[in-house]
């Protein structure tokens, strides 16, 4: 049989929750499991509740999934909100010395505060011993979590909290012989754990972004600060500005000067930057925009995820200019993603808006090695003719004008937020208007010839295909799993490169797709209307869920077993 | 050798008589004084008759959005310190729509020359208030007068600009000397010039500014580096006007404490995938 184990580590913020989901997401990594983790918070510093859901497998996952096998509960809520989720075998560890009212079935006491005390000196530690518990319970090799432990921690804190882990496991294993769980390491197949936003941000690093400036705002704060972390090492310029108007202006000016430039931010903070979005795609500029996707609108769920942009940023601004909109179907994917952003954004000089989520930004999962060889950098067409001759919006058969950088050389490079002539100074000719609106407008010719069509998963010629985009991709990937298990003839497309839209790929893609669902994370259907849009495809149904909470498989397989019926 | 005739561009389409063109002929006039050629120095400017300015004249140009012209500059700067930036705005850019701009890249002293033609009023919208309009200047979208005015030099030096000046488009001599000296000087320097709107200003015209304004360094003992007398100075306006140098002082550069000053700027950089790779083995 597969291994599918899911745990929980629930309480407070400020309990320790998301440093405790760490050390078990890599406990299991290095057991050489398949690990996918996400985080579910409230926005507030102390308080609240919280959990790190934390899913082991033994092949490769891309979601989420409810159904528990252990929860360790540093407080009485999370008891009752999780029980109901638990599998018949599923146990919930808490501490009964100190929830003396919590009572019925599945759960397992394990005294976490005294043995914190008793160990390692301090109550603080009770969520270590609910780790070692966990693993207690399961027989699987403590040592792995340790040198996680080690890794994390410095010095006495690591031994103190190694100590209350060794507690908690010692505990279980004495007092609950003959558990009904049983995981081991799997191996020593060695694999990253990586979010999205650190996906992203490697991507980046790999593909020379050498400036970002962002505003932070959740959930795309941690792209910026871990460029930060190695801001120094790598010599990036990480830059924090007023506001998000201003970062994208700045990385607007780095990237007018010939270095590749990003900023990060989600949905209002990209309200605030839809001026700088137009004057990237007016002047030419390569510029990579991140919008981790919160549910909005305004502040909205600013903890949680939603896919409500994708409408806003294919038509954000007024007027029309040539863009690019991406959205990596998975964490792995984040990482390429980058490299094609700064590729696209330099050859073909316009926007390029790479569309997360709260929930890919921040969940963990376990990604093989990654293969450099695969990283290629296309920086554009560079202007190599006499510097006087230089024009910087010259009028081509492609819409690209070459690119010359400021004070490199003897030419001069003119832009302008004015519509301009070929030399990039004023003009209101209504002919050179319409030829520059032309030219522009005609880089989308190149790039959709460029555009990959969307990935197929499953047989040819299904009853149903789903339709997913973005982060939904891996949720709806299981759910075709889980249905083809019940022999439901059923198969996916998997999107991830929107804009401009693969019209001709799709079409051809959905010939014989059978009944059309979309599932997407927003209210609206963005990508069913899209595809009408574009594509004058109108899906047999759409599967939405605005919720703020990822797409477990299971949510969507139930939808599709209701209308197979 | 660099001339006045390298910094010829387009025909200005500014109104007859415009206190620009005494700005313009000031900026060209300062840079061939310091011996930059057009290609080595970098305008980036507002909209408004100011932000038209980089195109009558000559070197690389972004011209960019109403306010925005400051953080453009920043990036520009942050990838390449070997331009000489320049940031050109008129009143309603650089105190009103990009005032959030201005404030911090003073506190944080990047390396731009931040030049603010203002002339109190909105021209190219055809004579509104701006945030400099004198208290009670009544204009289309102002009938009761305007409100109290932002005073330039007073938020330079209490933001912690470490160049502090004011020009006069009438002293076209003096005006040059001061643009030297900010472009020469290492920092933020914020030159705000008086400069005449002939066709929706009024009241502060070449007359009115000419009975007021004199210039500080033929005051005698005025040290630009005493920052009490440099705000003294700043709550002159209705009766005299300073105008030169009013507050210097050295500070380290952002660019340098973002990036340190060891390696090649940004934009020299090849991409490369040296030290990628090792980025990976934290997470394992």
């Amino acid at each position: 049989m597969s291994t599918d184990f899911n745990f929980m580590i629930a309480g407070e913020a400020g309990q320790g929750i998301k440093t405790m989901g760490h050390i078990l997401i890599k406990t299991f990594a290095r057991g050489g499991y398949h690990v996918f983790a996400d985080r579910d918070y409230e926005s507030r510093i102390q308080g609240g509740h919280s959990f790190c859901r934390i899913r082991v497998k033994d092949s490769e996952i891309g979601a989420v999934s409810e159904a528990l096998d252990i929860v360790v509960a540093l407080n009485k809520q999370s008891v009752g909100m999780h029980r109901k989720q638990l599998k018949p075998k599923g146990v919930i560890i808490y501490d009964g010395n100190r929830l003396t009212e919590v009572k019925g079935k599945n759960l397992f006491s394990v005294p976490l505060e005294q043995i914190a005390q008793e160990r390692a000196g301090s109550k603080v530690m009770s969520n270590s011993v609910g780790v070692g518990a966990a693993l207690g319970l399961l027989g699987y090799q403590l040592g792995l979590s340790e040198g996680v432990f080690n890794d994390h921690f410095e010095g006495k804190a690591a031994e103190a909290n190694i100590e209350a882990a060794r507690g908690g496991y010692e505990y279980t294993q004495k007092s609950r012989k003959g558990s009904a769980l049983h995981l081991e390491a799997a191996g020593d197949t060695k694999r990253m754990v990586l979010n999205g936003n650190e996906a992203f941000a490697l991507g980046a690093i790999a593909a020379g972004c050498k400036l970002i400036a962002a505003y932070p705002m959740t959930p795309a704060t941690s792209i910026m600060e871990y460029m930060a972390s190695k801001a120094k090492e790598l010599g990036i310029a990480v830059y924090q500005p007023e506001d998000e108007i201003a970062a994208i202006n700045v990385a607007i000016g780095a990237g007018y000067t010939g270095i590749r430039a990003m900023t990060a931010t989600s949905g209002s903070g990209l309200c605030l930057m839809v001026e700088g979005l137009g004057l990237a795609g007016l002047t030419e500029t390569p510029v990579v925009i991140v919008d981790a996707q919160r549910p909005g609108p305004a502040v909205g769920l600013a903890t949680r995820t939603g896919q409500g942009d994708l409408q806003f940023v294919l038509n954000a601004h007024h007027d029309d200019f040539p863009r690019a909109v991406l959205a990596p179907r998975s964490i792995e994917d984040a990482f390429w993603t980058a490299v094609r952003a700064f590729n696209l954004t330099e050859k073909y000089q316009l926007p390029v808006i790479v569309l997360t989520d709260a929930h890919l930004a921040t969940s963990y999962v376990t990604v093989g090695e990654v293969d450099f060889s695969k990283i290629s950098i296309d920086r554009g067409e560079i202007y190599e003719g006499k510097p006087e001759e230089y024009k910087r919006h010259r009028i081509t058969k492609s819409g690209i004008s070459p690119r010359s950088f400021p004070g490199q050389g003897r030419a001069l490079v003119v832009t302008n937020a004015d519509e301009y002539n070929e030399e990039g100074y004023p003009t209101e000719d209504p002919e050179t208007r319409t030829a520059m609106m032309q030219k522009r407008m005609r880089k989308l010719e190149g790039l959709g010839k460029e555009i990959i069509a969307p990935q197929w998963y499953g047989p040819e010629k299904p009853e149903i295909t789903l339709l997913g985009w973005g982060s939904a991709c891996g949720a709806v990937k299981e759910a075709v799993d889980i249905l083809q298990n019940e022999q439901v003839s059923i198969s996916c497309l998997l999107f991830n490169e929107l804009c401009p839209f693969p019209t001709e790929k799709v079409r051809s893609s959905l010939q014989k797709a059978g009944k059309t669902y979309v599932v997407e994370n927003n209210f609206s259907g963005h990508l069913a209307r899209l595809m009408k849009d574009q594509a004058d495809i109108k899906v047999s149904g759409e599967i939405l869920k605005y919720d703020g909470r990822p797409f477990p498989p299971a949510f969507i397989a139930e939808r599709i077993e209701k209308e197979v019926q | 050798m660099v001339t006045m005739a390298d910094y010829t561009g387009l025909k200005p389409a500014w109104c007859k008589g415009c206190g620009n063109f005494g700005i313009l002929k000031a900026l060209n006039q300062a840079l061939v004084n310091l011996g930059f050629e057009p290609h080595q120095v970098l305008m980036v400017s507002g909209i408004g008759d100011a932000g038209k300015l980089p195109h009558y004249t000559k070197g690389n140009v972004f011209h960019a959005l109403h306010g925005r012209h400051i953080p453009v500059a920043i990036g520009a700067r942050i990838a390449y310190p070997e331009l000489k930036v320049i940031a050109i705005g008129g009143d309603g850019d650089t105190y009103g729509e990009g005032g959030n701009h201005l404030l911090h890249a003073m506190r944080r002293n990047f390396d731009i020359t931040c030049l603010v033609h203002n002339n109190q009023v909105y021209g190219l919208t055809k004579g509104q208030a701006s945030p400099t309009s004198d208290p009670g200047f009544e204009t289309s979208t102002t009938p009761q007068g305007a409100g109290p005015a932002v005073n330039p030099i007073a938020l330079g030096i209490g933001s912690g600009a470490s160049f502090v000046g004011r020009g006069f488009a009438g002293d076209g001599q003096h005006l040059t000397e001061l643009i030297e000296q900010a472009i020469s000087f290492q920092g933020f320097a914020l030159v705000d010039i008086l400069q005449p709107c002939v066709s929706f200003n009024t009241r502060n015209t070449f007359k009115w500014f000419r009975e007021r304004v004199y210039r500080l360094d033929e005051e005698g003992e005025y040290e630009p580096t005493d920052k009490k007398a440099a705000l003294d100075k700043a709550s002159e306006w209705e009766e005299r006007i300073p105008i030169g140098t009013i507050y210097r002082e050295q500070k380290p550069l952002f660019e340098h404490h973002i990036l340190g000053t060891d390696r090649p700027p940004l934009a020299k950089q090849e991409i490369s995938l040296a030290g990628v790779e090792k980025l990976l083995g934290d997470f394992y």
